[in-house]
């Protein structure tokens, strides 16, 4: 095993843990916080991919700016008065659909034979990211764009009262 | 320019959208003097958006200006441009419709602005060949319309918000895991490509891509509203406001059967996978069908009851979408009846909901024995919602009925008679409940005389619509045709 499988592994298990701490821990500001975990331990296989952009994209916006927005938000809410809110009597039968879901997909995943070629991974220069991002994915970086529009007027819309009419 | 030009109609949406964001602000800069302009205005500039917008398609047409926008993302065929006009036309009819129903609200020109930008993403839907412009477009849609939902903030329509907001981002997630499968098999999220690496694939690929697709069908199935996916339908069909309802109704179900013919006649559109997911249609069509009706029968609340129709009713199209596979003459007829099916049930559903927003505003209810002798207190809105409800059921000269006998029609054709069967069996179930409401109109007694008065801009989307389907009952050709050519886009 050369040592960037060691690290992959290493991550991909961090990874994984996070992911299962955000949905397994009764309290949401745990949740919150594995979620950082699980956001920065991407970031460490975008560094593996020799995409250092992505990575520190990654650790800026969303280890850094979208959890503590998160936060932010269970402060202001008082989400902590409620931490039952999300639990039900389904409990099994949701964990039993999901195992069941889990197990499906990793055999499919085994039983085929992904195709798709093994390349040499290269550092991709700004420039031809910035073309690609701005020339040809333009649709969507401004389709996306516009989501967040609509999720800021959406929030102004339910946040506020309707006196003053 | 060309990319602009083709990508117009949804550009004109958009636009018009942060023009009535601005003008909103405008007002409020211009004091309490101009405030009683202010409604109709902004209800004139969404208008206007969804015109221009019609109008923007029909000049692509007139010009041959199709094809190919932004480097391969777009393609604006005549699949797409059928769309346009569809899902335009739609936000009108929900926009005129609207009118009335905002009279109290502060967030007219946020609501404009959000019937507009969803709009804008259904037509993106029907017009993006690449799966990560599908998916941004589905959220656009999405997200758009899970404010709309929650919109009147009381707690029916904000349990119904959280609801849709909830299920909507698991299926969401189901889509988009489907779409990183049928990335990893291909290499490619254009769809072309992938239909090209699928149809050479000799079976080693085979099982992910089986798992791919029923990824796939479980996401859109809830935009589509098809059972086993319809959990969230009679809730939020019940709490949002009803002009939403019957936006949820037409233009999102529309969207979802648009984005799911678009990915799986290109991307999986080969004989080896195809004959798999038509079975599957094949089988949803009937449970949607009969789990609809069946549960339809015993609604109380009209709402409710139009929501389990519309279930049924997709499963009424599923059968189109389950001929495309079951033979290849068979591509274009199948195709084509959910195509003409989707435009008939257009009218046809907005014509129902409007009639209900007009007589449930009036009498404040929603309840189906509250409509009792509303014909004695409206007998044009009684008419109207009648017309609706005979068209929903397949009754002739109504649109309903041609959509239908196309639809089983292709079935026979396609040697799927046991699903024409399973179909008709259900028509005649779903007879039953349409039939009772008109024969509680017409024939109970009503609780008052005071007689109920529609708005004007009400009545005119509620003439729109009647006529409109009463059109298309008499004189189908021109959307039969116009459903052939947008088919004849996957011959």
């Amino acid at each position: 095993m050369s040592y960037e499988e060691v690290i992959f592994y290493f991550v991909a298990a961090v990874t994984v843990l996070g992911a299962l701490g955000v949905v397994l821990t009764r309290n949401v500001v745990h949740s919150a916080l594995f979620l950082i975990l699980a956001l920065l331990a991407v970031a460490g296989v975008f560094i593996l991919l020799s995409a250092e952009f992505l990575a520190i994209v990654q650790i800026l916006i969303y280890g850094g700016a979208v959890t503590i927005l998160i936060l932010f938000v269970m402060m202001l809410t008082r989400v902590r008065d409620m931490p039952q809110a999300l639990d039900g009597p389904q409990r099994p039968f949701a964990a039993l659909a999901a195992g069941a879901f889990l197990v499906l997909s990793v055999l499919a995943a085994l039983s085929s034979d992904w195709p798709g070629e093994t390349r040499e991974i290269t550092v991709v220069p700004f420039r031809e990211m910035g073309e690609a991002l701005f020339r040809d994915w333009a649709v969507p970086f401004e389709v996306a764009s516009l989501v967040l529009l609509v999720a800021l007027i959406g929030a102004i819309v339910l946040a506020r009262g309707e006196e003053g009419e | 320019m060309d990319s602009v030009n083709r990508f117009g109609p949804e550009l004109i949406l958009l636009a018009m959208a942060a023009v009535i964001i601005l003008a909103d602000i405008g007002w409020a800069l211009a004091g309490t003097g101009a405030e009683r302009m202010r409604r109709p205005a902004l209800g004139a500039l969404a208008l206007t958006g969804t015109a221009a917008s019609i109008i923007w398609s029909a000049l692509l047409i007139a010009f041959d200006e199709q094809g190919e926008a932004f480097s391969g993302m777009i393609r604006v065929d005549d699949f797409a441009l059928f769309f346009n006009f569809l899902f335009a036309g739609t936000a009108a009819i929900v926009i005129l419709a609207s009118i009335d129903f905002l009279r109290r609200n502060r967030f007219v020109a946020e609501y404009y602005a959000l019937i507009l930008a969803s709009t804008a993403g259904m037509m993106l839907l029907a017009s993006t060949i690449d799966l990560i412009a599908i998916f941004v477009a589905l959220e656009l849609t999405g997200i758009s319309l899970y404010i709309l939902v929650a919109f009147m903030k009381d707690g029916r329509s904000s349990e119904a918000g959280l609801k849709y907001l909830l299920l909507g981002a698991i299926s969401s997630a189901v889509a988009l895991y489907g779409m990183a499968y049928l990335f990893g098999i291909t290499g490619s999220t254009s769809l072309d490509e992938i239909g090209l690496v699928v149809s050479e694939a000799n079976g080693e690929t085979r099982s992910a891509l089986v798992l791919a697709m029923v990824f796939l069908i479980a996401g859109f199935g809830f935009k589509m509203a098809i059972v086993p996916f319809q959990m969230w339908v009679p809730d939020v069909y019940e709490g949002a406001p009803t002009p939403v309802t019957a936006f949820l109704s037409v233009g999102s179900k529309a969207a979802g059967f648009a984005v799911v013919m678009r990915i799986f006649l290109t991307a999986l559109g080969d004989g080896s996978i195809s004959s798999d997911w038509a079975t599957v249609f094949a089988i949803l069509a009937a449970i949607s069908m009969s789990l609809g009706n069946i549960t339809a029968l015993v609604q109380g609340n009209i709402k409710r009851m139009l929501g389990y129709s519309s279930i049924a009713q997709a499963g009424t199209f599923l059968i189109g979408l389950a001929v495309v596979a079951a033979a290849d003459p068979q591509l274009l007829l199948g195709t084509s009846a959910v195509l003409f099916f989707l435009g008939t049930y257009a009218f046809t559903n907005l014509g129902a909901f409007i009639a209900v927003i007009a007589i449930s505003s009036k009498i404040g209810s929603d309840q189906i024995a509250d409509y009792a002798g509303v014909a004695k207190r409206s007998p044009l809105l009684a008419l109207g919602l009648t017309i609706c409800l005979l068209s929903l059921t397949g009754i002739p000269p109504t649109a309903g009925f041609i959509a239908k006998v196309y639809v089983f029609n292709a079935a026979v054709q396609a040697d799927l008679v046991w699903l024409a069967i399973v179909g008709v069996l259900n028509s005649v179930v779903a007879a039953y409940y349409y039939l009772r409401v008109v024969l509680n109109m017409y024939t109970a007694e009503p609780a008052s005389e005071e007689s109920i008065q529609p708005g004007y801009y009400l009545g005119l989307a509620m003439v729109v619509a009647v006529v409109g389907l009463l059109v298309i009952g008499i004189f189908p050709s021109p959307l039969l045709e116009a459903s052939e050519a947008a088919a004849r886009v996957f011959g």
